[in-house]
């Protein structure tokens, strides 16, 4: 598994570099303009100075290496300096945001806390929502508690979260006034009062992103949990006397949680990725919010910046998940 | 030993009945009905048709499923206002005779908005399901069961998890929309330019979960079994694999309709849908949204018929399923 | 009359009891989209120039009339005043004596004369350096005193320094980032220092920032707020919800939404609307070139005119079929007034010409019935096998979508077929040559989006028609002229407009202009004079409109009215 897993790792560096660079291109080719908010009123020729001040004047490869120096070099030397107050990165020019003319490691350090608060705990959320509902539902196939299951999880996916959003803020922010309907991103909890101030704001988008998660999860752990039970090792099981709580939960769990890892190994970078829609509804103004309007404002160095963590993100997290499938079923090998 | 041997006898014989649902006949055992014995209409799916109809959510499921494909492919024909007539006088109007349904904030017919949008939104959900789980699955498949070819796949698969979704349509829109509008007209060239989008772009989930589950099944006995007798490759993913990953491809396969019908109308904010004037499901419940205090039928209209879908395809899937397993059939 | 007595109240009402600087705690506003930067020369939008303006002052504003507003001016330079020489070549403005800046030092000429190096310096890419244009050099005559001097005469000559675009900065914060440094200048372009009523003390790129009363502000009563938290994020329906049902925050900024959506929310009594005017057009531009596939590399240039938009009934009667009241009524409410000019404002450049307000939609027929474009067997008219079908083009958006297919349904009521298209915000504006979807490219038969100008005289706005300013492969699909109007007669008189400085005069040229563009010519139609609408709570108080500046551009006067 070692071996394997250096291996991997050592691979991932190409498969990275090669992802930088189709990213990279993608949004070289696809159509949009830095200064497409630019009023219609300036004439071409300023425009055209604004873009080379932009350093949209080089060619492409000249950007694309700029770019490959300044994250592989000029960033981490800067933290380095950083941590350790020394001088190295003195006068590099740190990947610099189209948008804002800040360094874009600094906007996405200052999108973090909020992202990884409601997105990330959404997810966790989610995931100790979703298990027990899958396991208990296959169990109990076609009972009242699976059907119910059923409908609520087919429905909370199927609603998108532009719409659930605003049905909970009409309710809950409008009508009742029980939560915030406009994240505080500045609030600091450092007392109870803080606390609950900060728990009230994240009820709402963090119930939305549950309720779409723990569907997707569930379905995918009920269809495993199904496809197991019904197997002959569970048959055997039973017959050598072994109690239905060891069975379901060890055995039959156990076996059902390949494809669940997958799915959880394939949501966990998206919640670096922020939650778009969600974000944009309760205005968490979070790391989604930041790659959508980076996106809209063709901020090629922030896209490509956020978009490549991202990748590194989804390599390492498959990564880890092959591992998980040769843990929980050592019959996998991948040597 | 013994336990071994009998699941290798119990793989065969499952084997013998994986192969016979695509052979299409029951050799060696005995027949339920002698009458049609040995015929080609005494058939596997015949006993696959009469177990799902045993399965009362999935027959009711079938019946809605039926009725909304009717509505939106027959209705149109009996209620024949154009969905993108503008008829200012009527604006905002609810239920009544002249327009059942009501009408949107410019007097265009909601019964004939519904009925065309759910012709897009059904074509579109279920063939841009269909391409992404079958280039999922079969991704999966081929990665999980060759292992020259698992890495490459696999590397391919992390790159589109990880190419930012919004340039790619643009891009694809740039690229292809002329082309494809010229040479198969602007309505269908900018269907198949919305089914390829979303399902080139949403087939790594279910290529991941495929590839994960083969991956322990092919250590399996009645896999092994399979392949000391000498199968070749592809009846044995055709035959052995891929019946028993069915089921997570099934779920794959019921969320892919409701992301796709929703994708949809996310892709008509980057100019990529169908002319504007062109109502979907998915478009119309985003519409809605903002006047969901006023006019609530609105999005409760679009969200009802989009999550009804979903739950039917949901359960016909899950009868389909149960009636597909020989285990749990005759049970 | 009315609206003098109209805004005369409203100046009454924004000076309450003189308060005490702070006193009135903390303001909130909503800005659905959030600043990206502080720094008005690095970016011209909205979302950053309004919260900078809090901050940062130029020599003078132009107030909601069109005249000039003296702010770090001691008064208006004029000829009369000797301000403005004869030859119009030289203008010398006077500071206001006693102004400082917030961190307590004296602001004087050298720091003007430094903010025209800074944006005129190489290799910086100033977003307001057509402002500039034309200026030789600034001079600081002595410490309250500067002088710009334009190379040749210039007109009109108030330029720069004039309006939220262009204020002054602090020639000691800003030293280090002259030319190209000024890209990565971050500490300042975030905090700039600044003589407004307020100052930064926290920014946030895409997200928050926060400001607090300015304590060397030159009145000692104001601001009445002690801070300022400007919230970015979400969109414009939730912002009008946190005012107007929610009351979470005081202030929202454009809210363009469907007014039956806007009036219950107003109605539940939290907040009202407040609505001010520019110069902001939404028209529909016919494409005088040819789009046709067949055409290749060469579509959309001169070298091919129109089939059928080039014949002037025919644009007269897509403009006759146009309601223009009832859009304004749906889809704009209290946000847009149906016109017929794309010059607006101020009021003496703009031509009386109103016969577009009027649908007729018979006259529209009859005209194409007599310039022979009879209805075929669709019913779609045509002449020499050329039907009149088109593809009508515009962003994104609920409230185009709506006029789109408001458009369409009257246009195929006199027989024209319309295919709707539509297109990303960012990929339409965007100007890279390759996109074929952009406004400048054209591929389209119409469009429909929203111009504007920033100073009240439109010689710049209509310098966009021109003939030498049409977008073509030589270069690279740039300029603004995308309608693709070319008439030697505009051309003339767009010359002629740049060499006169009387006032009258050039009155009479742009108003001949603009008409030449739409109430003769149909080439563009305006459709309606759009409004910058906001929200803003009940208690208030303050607020004044003004189409020319941003909506902040008096928080100094804003209070708390119980």
């Amino acid at each position: 598994m070692l071996t394997f897993t250096t291996r991997r790792l050592l691979l991932a560096i190409p498969t990275l570099l090669f992802i930088s660079l189709v990213i990279f291109l993608l949004l070289e080719a696809s159509p949009g303009d830095p200064l497409g908010d630019v009023p219609l009123t300036v004439p071409p020729e300023v425009k055209e100075r604004m873009r080379e001040a932009l350093g949209l004047g080089s060619p492409w490869y000249v950007r694309y290496v700029l770019w490959l120096k300044q994250f592989f070099w000029v960033e981490p030397l800067y933290w380095f300096d950083h941590v350790f107050g020394t001088q190295f990165s003195a006068g590099m020019q740190r990947i610099i945001s189209f948008q804002s003319r800040s360094p874009v490691f600094d906007v996405i350090a200052q999108r973090v806390p909020q992202t990884l608060t409601v997105v990330g705990f959404s997810y966790l959320v989610g995931i100790l929502i979703a298990i027990p509902i899958g396991i208990i539902s296959a169990y109990k196939q076609y009972s009242w508690f699976d059907q119910l299951g059923t409908f609520v999880s087919m429905i909370g996916f199927s609603m998108p979260t532009f719409f659930t959003g605003v049905v909970l803020i009409i309710i809950f922010g409008v009508k009742l006034q029980w939560f915030p309907s406009v994240y505080d991103t500045t609030l600091e909890v450092r007392d109870w009062n803080s606390f609950w101030a900060q728990v009230r704001q994240m009820i709402m988008p963090v119930t939305v992103l549950a309720l779409y998660n723990a569907a997707q999860i569930s379905r995918f752990m009920r269809a495993s949990m199904l496809d197991n039970l019904g197997q002959d090792y569970v048959r055997t099981a039973r017959a050598k006397g072994l109690s239905e709580k060891t069975v379901v939960l060890k055995h039959v769990l156990r076996n059902s949680l390949i494809p669940v890892i997958t799915v959880i190994a394939l949501g966990l970078p998206a919640v670096f990725g922020g939650a778009i829609i969600t974000e944009q509804v309760f205005k968490v103004n979070g790391l989604g919010q930041l790659l959508i309007t980076a996106i809209h404002g063709n901020d090629i160095p922030m896209v490509l910046t956020l978009t490549f963590i991202f990748a590194i993100l989804i390599v390492l997290f498959t990564l880890i998940a092959d591992i998980l499938y040769g843990i929980l079923d050592p019959r996998i090998r991948y040597d | 030993m013994t336990e071994t041997r009998r699941q290798h006898d119990l793989s065969v014989t499952e084997t013998v009945e994986a192969s016979s649902v695509a052979a299409g006949i029951t050799p060696g055992l005995p027949p339920d009905d002698p009458l049609h014995a040995g015929g080609e209409t005494r058939s596997q799916w015949r006993d696959v048709w009469r177990q799902f109809r045993s399965h009362r959510g999935a027959m009711v499921a079938l019946v809605l499923f039926v009725s909304t494909i009717l509505f939106v492919l027959v209705g149109p024909y009996l209620w024949t206002i154009d969905p993108t007539y503008v008829d200012i006088r009527a604006r905002n109007s609810g239920f009544s005779v002249a327009h059942p349904l009501g009408t949107d904030q410019l007097g265009r017919d909601m019964l004939a908005r519904l009925m065309a949008g759910g012709r897009v939104s059904i074509a579109v959900g279920l063939t841009a399901m269909i391409i992404a789980i079958t280039l999922g699955s079969l991704i999966g498949l081929v990665s999980g069961y060759f292992r020259r070819m698992d890495a490459p796949l696999m590397r391919l698969t992390e790159l589109f998890l990880a190419l930012p979704l919004l340039p790619l349509l643009l891009l694809m829109v740039t690229l292809f929309r002329e082309p494809l509008s010229q040479s198969f007209g602007p309505a269908m060239g900018t269907f198949i330019l919305i089914v390829s989008a979303i399902g080139a772009t949403s087939w790594m989930q279910a290529a991941r979960i495929v590839r994960g589950d083969v991956l322990g099944l092919k250590e399996r006995e009645f896999i092994l079994a399979a392949k000391s007798i000498g199968t070749p490759a592809h009846r044995m993913i055709l035959r052995h694999v891929l019946p028993n990953v069915l089921s997570p491809i099934m779920v794959a396969a019921t969320l892919g309709i409701a992301t796709a019908i929703i994708t949809e109308s996310a892709l008509s904010f980057l100019g990529l849908g169908f002319p504007p004037d062109f109502p979907t499901w998915g478009r119309l419940l985003y519409d809605a949204v903002d006047q969901m205090v006023m006019y609530p039928w609105r999005v409760i209209l679009p969200g009802l018929f989009i999550s009804l879908t979903v739950l039917c395809v949901n359960y016909i899937g899950d009868g389909l399923r149960d009636a597909m397993d020989p285990r749990i059939r005759g049970r | 009359m009315k609206k003098a007595l109209v805004s005369a109240l409203a100046l009454m009402m924004a000076s309450p009891a003189v308060a005490e600087r702070g006193s009135d705690g903390e303001l909130r506003v909503l800005y659905w989209q959030a600043a990206s930067v502080l720094n008005p020369y690095l970016s011209t939008g909205a979302k950053d120039v309004d919260p900078a303006s809090m901050v940062l002052e130029p020599l003078a504003l132009v107030g909601n009339d069109g005249a000039l507003i003296p702010v770090l001016a001691a008064e208006i330079p004029s000829i009369e005043n000797g301000g403005i020489s004869e030859d119009f070549t030289t203008v010398t403005w006077r500071l206001k004596p006693g102004v400082t800046w917030s961190d307590g030092t004296p602001l004087t000429a050298a720091d003007v004369a430094f903010t025209a190096d800074y944006c005129m310096a190489p290799g910086f890419g100033c977003a307001v350096l057509a402002e500039f244009e034309g200026i030789k050099t600034v001079e600081a005559v002595d410490d309250r005193t500067v002088r710009i001097h334009y190379g040749a005469p210039k007109y009109p000559p108030l330029q720069a320094f004039v309006g939220g675009r262009t204020p002054i900065l602090q020639k000691a914060q800003f030293e280090p980032c002259l030319g190209e440094a000024g890209a990565s200048c971050t500490r300042q372009n975030f905090g700039p220092i600044g003589t407004g009523p307020f100052r930064v003390t926290s920014f946030e790129p895409g997200n928050v920032s926060t400001f607090e009363a300015n304590p060397h502000y030159r009145d000692p009563a104001k601001p009445a707020f002690a801070t300022v938290t400007i919230k970015g994020g979400g969109d414009a329906m939730a912002a009008a919800r946190a005012v107007l049902e929610t009351g979470e925050f005081d202030f929202a900024w454009n809210l363009q939404l469907a007014p039956d959506i806007v009036a219950p929310m107003e109605a539940a009594g939290k907040g009202k609307l407040v609505g001010s005017f520019g110069s902001m057009v939404e028209r529909i531009e016919l494409n005088q070139t040819d789009p046709s596939p067949a055409l290749g590399k060469e579509r959309s240039t001169l070298a091919h005119p129109h089939p059928f938009l080039t014949d002037p009934a025919v644009r007269r009667a897509l403009s006759m079929a146009i309601d223009r009241p009832i859009l304004a009524e749906l889809a704009y409410g209290p946000a847009g007034k149906p016109t017929c000019t794309i010059v607006p404002v101020p009021l003496d450049f703009t031509s009386g010409r109103d016969d577009c307000l009027k649908q007729d939609i018979q006259g529209a027929n009859r005209l194409l019935d007599e310039a022979g474009w009879l209805p075929g067997p669709d019913g779609v008219r045509q002449k020499d096998g050329v039907p009149l079908r088109l593809v009508f083009q515009t962003t994104v958006n609920a409230v185009r979508q709506d006029v789109q297919s408001l458009v369409k349904q009257w246009w195929s009521e006199i027989g024209v077929a319309t295919d709707l298209k539509t297109i990303d915000g960012t990929v339409f504006f965007g100007g890279d040559a390759g996109n074929p979807d952009s406004r400048a490219r054209f591929l389209a038969d119409a469009q429909m989006f929203t111009d504007a100008f920033y100073l009240p005289d439109p010689a710049s706005f209509l310098e966009e028609f021109v003939c030498s300013r049409v977008p073509n492969d030589e270069n690279q699909w740039q300029g603004n002229n995308s309608v693709r109007f070319c008439d030697p007669d505009f051309d003339a008189r767009m010359a002629a407009l740049n060499q006169t400085g009387a006032a009258r005069e050039r009155h009479r040229i742009a108003k001949e202009m603009t008409d030449m563009l739409t109430a003769d010519g149909h080439v563009v139609l305006p459709l309606i004079h759009r409004g910058m609408i906001g929200a803003h709570a009940n208690s208030l108080a303050g607020i004044l409109p003004n189409g020319w500046e941003g909506s902040l551009w008096n928080i100094a006067d804003w209070s708390r009215a119980e």
